[in-house]
């Protein structure tokens, strides 16, 4: 890490930094290097020896703590097939636009997963979360850390104006706390500040559609006075929680497939674009008519939402 | 510099700088790089208290005139040595450990409305530059995670030295609209640290063996190394920049990073414990911080430094992290690199496996920069 020439941006990470971390014991059996890089893991945290972008971005804890946990999930609890993943840029900046359910937003910890994993450059995803996300103690830092940040236009456009992958849910709330009577029906797109945002970085508007995330916290109810005495946006009821306890929490096994469509392109339009409405709501219900008609295929795919 | 008393005296320039808060290190190394500039004839240095012996050794060849800026006597200090340019360099200055908030308003915003009264009354000032801070731009979790000039806050601070801030520069933005003529740069760092200054923030941080943050949250953090920070209002004192300007190093640390980089264990506590830890350590006399401080760092925006790149004209020499790891040196560690990683290899060693490789320079030897030589001489001052 060059962080010993004055001058240099260090708030930019390259990709190649971390590998040059820890490349030691490469020949060792996998448990060994597992646990002499858990060693200098601790040991770089203890020294407070990693860097992080603007955003907080912390590379080496996300791979390191917070990717593995949701690896297991996405391979071994919802078995996540991915189609499509040549369609995200093997460079450069791109806007996932993706469905939202599920009750809590494990779908969008599924789709970063997806990219980072299936990716050949292995590229981690900016996801533009809630202010609610932020505001939340623990839950705010790791989002950061995970490389996260606020569904604003300002943080959209400075992500994509610097190459990244960034990912928004236009369905926000609207998406993830909707009745399980409407699993995936596509909610309002938001006012489509992120087709501007791509139009005005001239980033290629990826679709994403995610099945599976609808089954794995069915949501049959909302205690809406409960919800407003504790500050959220709804409080579920599913088949199992708040009922069985913390076990309610467990989410159900459901088959989940994940896929990313052709890009959009968004640099073709004009000057100005982006402050025209006409283009704006006609790019954004052609992201969304692209995702729902994706989402029923994907649905005749799948067949059973448990056993796939 | 041999040559410089003749020059000086056959091309006077009519520049005379007035440098305020002589008596912590902004001011005082300020004054004395002016006074060493050729093309300013005269720098006068003004505080309400005298400099001790480093601020003094720092002033150089500037003149010192005890003088509360809160006194219309300034206004005479101004007018009577014809001052062209006038750097505000101790307003919005975190307050002491020991000065109680009413004092710290008090010195900050009617010293500054004060000072500007006196600037507007002066025909022969050109240039005000207001030193400011990056807490005007408050923080709150719907504020975006970089703050460009043009970021409007959500939320305006409401209270406490970031609202001060706030209020200075509102203050200021008025004088420059009754006295167009003026050219009025408010530069806005961030956290300034270093092996010389000591602010409430360094106190905080130097807190041992663990230094108590906020339960359930970790702030970016951004810091501006102290002879950077001189470098900026010198260059600002003698170009033409106008307007708002952020001012940071490169890169953002989180604060549990920081401290830890410091050698420190960080003890994490709910922010409503925080105030009763706070008076027992003062009770304890082993330091203290001050809770305020502490939710201004922990709202701390980060900086967008384009501005400052590409039309200021100035870069940081040092990163976020070079400006607080040339602090970090000063304090001595509780968890040092080398103690950690002695522990790993212990670890491993038990473990039977191969330790991985160590990327981290402060084990190789290889150290930030250090400061030009006769700068930063280790002796504790405020800023």
């Amino acid at each position: 890490m060059n962080d010993v020439i004055p001058g240099t941006d260090a708030g930019k990470l390259a990709a190649t930094d971390l590998a040059a971390t820890n490349t030691d014991a490469g020949d060792a059996p996998g448990w060994q290097r597992t646990l002499s890089n858990l060693a200098a893991f601790l040991r770089r945290r203890l020294t407070g020896d990693y860097e992080i972008d603007d955003f907080g971005y912390d590379r080496d804890f996300a791979e390191t703590l917070m990717l593995p946990p949701l690896r297991w999930l996405f391979e071994k609890w919802f078995r996540v097939q991915t189609v499509g993943i040549e369609n995200v840029p093997l460079g450069g900046a791109a806007l996932l636009v993706a469905n939202h359910s599920g009750t809590i937003a494990v779908d969008a910890a599924m789709a970063a997963v997806a990219v980072h994993d299936e990716h050949p450059q292995r590229r981690p995803l900016r996801i533009l979360g809630a202010d609610f996300v932020f505001n939340t103690p623990v839950l705010g830092p790791l989002a950061r850390k995970a490389g996260h940040t606020l569904a604003c236009t300002a943080d959209a456009e400075r992500l994509l104006t610097a190459g990244e992958l960034v990912a928004v849910f236009p369905e926000g709330f609207k998406g993830v706390g909707k009745p399980f009577s409407q699993r995936y029906k596509l909610q309002r797109f938001g006012r489509g500040g992120f087709v501007s945002a791509a139009l005005r970085t001239g980033a290629p508007i990826v679709p994403v559609s995610i099945v599976g995330a609808e089954e794995i916290y069915p949501l049959i109810g909302d205690i809406k006075p409960l919800a407003r005495a504790l500050g959220l946006p709804y409080f579920p009821v599913t088949p199992t929680f708040p009922w069985l306890g913390p076990l309610g929490a467990i989410p159900l096994p459901s088959k989940w497939l994940i896929e990313f469509g052709e890009p959009i392109a968004t640099d073709g339009y004009p000057e100005g674009a982006a402050e025209d409405p006409m283009v704006v709501f006609n790019l954004t219900d052609r992201v969304r008519e692209t995702i729902q008609q994706t989402l029923y295929r994907l649905l005749l795919r799948r067949g059973h939402p448990f056993l796939g | 510099m041999m040559g410089r008393t003749s020059e000086a005296a056959t091309a006077r320039t009519g520049r005379t700088v007035l440098v305020t808060g002589v008596s912590r290190f902004l001011g005082s190394s300020l004054a004395g790089r002016l006074a060493a500039v050729p093309g300013v004839d005269r720098v006068i240095g003004v505080d309400a208290a005298l400099p001790d012996d480093a601020a003094r050794r720092r002033l150089g060849e500037a003149e010192f005139v005890r003088v509360d800026i809160r006194n219309p006597l300034i206004g005479k200090v101004i007018e009577g040595a014809g001052v062209t340019c006038v750097v505000h360099a101790s307003a919005s200055i975190a307050p002491v450990a020991a000065a109680v908030r009413t004092m710290t308003k008090e010195m900050n915003v009617l010293g500054t409305m004060q000072l500007l009264a006196a600037c507007q009354r002066t025909a022969s000032v050109s240039a005000v530059i207001v030193r400011s801070t990056s807490a005007v731009y408050g923080g709150s979790s719907k504020d975006p995670a970089v703050f460009t000039e043009d970021t409007a806050p959500r939320a305006a601070p409401p209270t406490g030295p970031a609202r001060d801030a706030a209020d200075i520069e509102g203050y200021v933005r008025s004088f420059a609209r009754r006295r167009p003529d003026v050219r009025v740069a408010i530069p806005r760092f961030g956290e300034i640290i270093g092996p010389t200054v000591r602010t409430p923030l360094t106190r905080y941080l130097s807190l041992a063996p663990a230094v108590p943050v906020p339960l359930g949250h970790d702030p970016r953090v951004q810091f501006v190394h102290e002879q950077d920070a001189v470098d900026l209002l010198e260059h600002l004192t003698l170009g033409s920049f106008a307007g708002t300007l952020n001012v940071a190093g490169d890169g953002v640390m989180t604060l549990r990073q920081a401290i830890c980089r410091a050698g420190r264990i960080a003890l994490p506590l709910p922010m409503s414990a925080m105030d009763a830890v706070s008076t027992a350590l003062k009770m304890a006399r082993v330091g203290g911080f001050s809770t305020q401080q502490l939710r201004l760092l922990a709202s701390g925006p980060v900086l967008d430094t384009t501005r400052l790149r590409a039309v200021a004209g100035f870069t940081c020499r040092y990163t976020t992290r070079q400006a607080f790891d040339d602090f970090a040196r000063t304090i001595p560690p509780v968890l040092s690199p080398a103690a950690v990683r002695r522990a790993e290899l212990w670890a491993t060693g038990l473990l039977g496996v191969r330790p991985a490789a160590d990327g981290d320079p402060r084990l190789t030897g290889v150290r930030d920069p250090v400061p030009v030589a006769g700068q930063g001489n280790g002796e504790p001052v405020q800023p």
